[in-house]
């Protein structure tokens, strides 16, 4: 085997395991049962399951067609701020907007500190 | 930091108009030559690759965390019996610039298991929601203190 038959499959696992991540984080979001929890599969599988299948074309055509296209690479760091400031910013718009937990979640110090301020 | 860097480049450019050689090698060692006079010259300030190693690691963490994070959410999802204790805790912290803050509590969201819902108005409390609470609420303190120590090396 050559170094792009080798690189060829890297790639291909690269790029199967970013679309098995995505799968899973969108299983997530139907399974799990209330915002706060969904935005955790949300954020964190998908980012870097669409990392990884941006990393694996960039490979792709940086070996095989031997193009480097910086452009992807901007894709990944943009991908890769932005994506947990908007899983903060959804949740806490949900919390003040008065989405409530699950009914088994266990503790809530923001609730109490909103009712020790408002009394 | 962002002074020793400028001073660093413009040795450099001093380099190449000494050498009169305008290429991207006699820049480079321009830039090496610049470390080693920036060295021996800093006196009791921070010398600034240190800050330029302690990004690197930085770094380096945020990719560790996304990876184990991955794992551990997909663990959760795939698993047969839907078991969790979510809920919200609160996080003293004590770090002042704000950039500091943003850079923790997206830290912090990458985390295995942990999200940031609410930063209190006067920035010494972060709301953190666990999506499963009893479990490692004192190991995910620890990360988040390590987190913390990793942040302050960069300032420092």
């Amino acid at each position: 085997m050559n170094a792009i038959e080798i690189s060829k499959w890297i790639v291909g696992i690269l790029v199967l395991f970013g679309a098995l991540l995505n799968l899973i984080s969108a299983i997530g979001i139907i399974r799990l049962p209330d915002v706060y929890s969904r935005l955790h599969a949300s954020t964190k599988a998908a980012t870097l399951g669409v990392m990884c299948i941006l990393i694996g074309t960039f490979l792709f055509f940086s070996i095989v067609d031997g193009d480097i296209n910086a452009r992807i690479l901007l894709a990944i760091v943009f991908i890769f701020i932005t994506s947990p400031v908007g899983g903060h910013l959804i949740s806490r718009a949900g919390y003040h907007a008065g989405v409530s937990l699950w009914e088994s979640s266990i503790k809530d110090d923001l609730h109490t500190k909103k009712r020790k301020k408002q009394s | 930091m962002a002074f020793q860097l400028i001073i660093n480049l413009l040795i450099a450019f001093t380099w190449m108009f000494l050498n009169n050689a305008w290429s991207f090698g006699s820049f480079i060692s321009g830039f090496i030559i610049g470390i080693g006079i920036l060295y021996v010259l800093k006196g009791s300030q921070r010398f600034y690759l240190k800050g330029v190693a302690a990004i690197i690691k930085l770094l380096l963490i945020f990719l560790k965390e996304l990876l184990m994070s991955t794992l551990e959410v997909a663990k959760l999802v795939l698993k047969p019996s839907l078991d969790i204790q979510p809920g919200i805790f609160a996080m003293d912290i004590d770090l002042k610039e704000d950039w500091e803050i943003t850079v923790l509590s997206s830290l912090i969201t990458l985390t295995p298991g942990t999200l940031v819902v609410d930063i209190s108005p006067d920035n010494k409390t972060l709301y953190i929601h666990a999506i499963d609470l009893p479990d490692a609420e004192e190991a995910r303190r620890d990360i988040d203190h390590s987190f913390v120590k990793a942040i302050k090396e960069v300032t420092r």
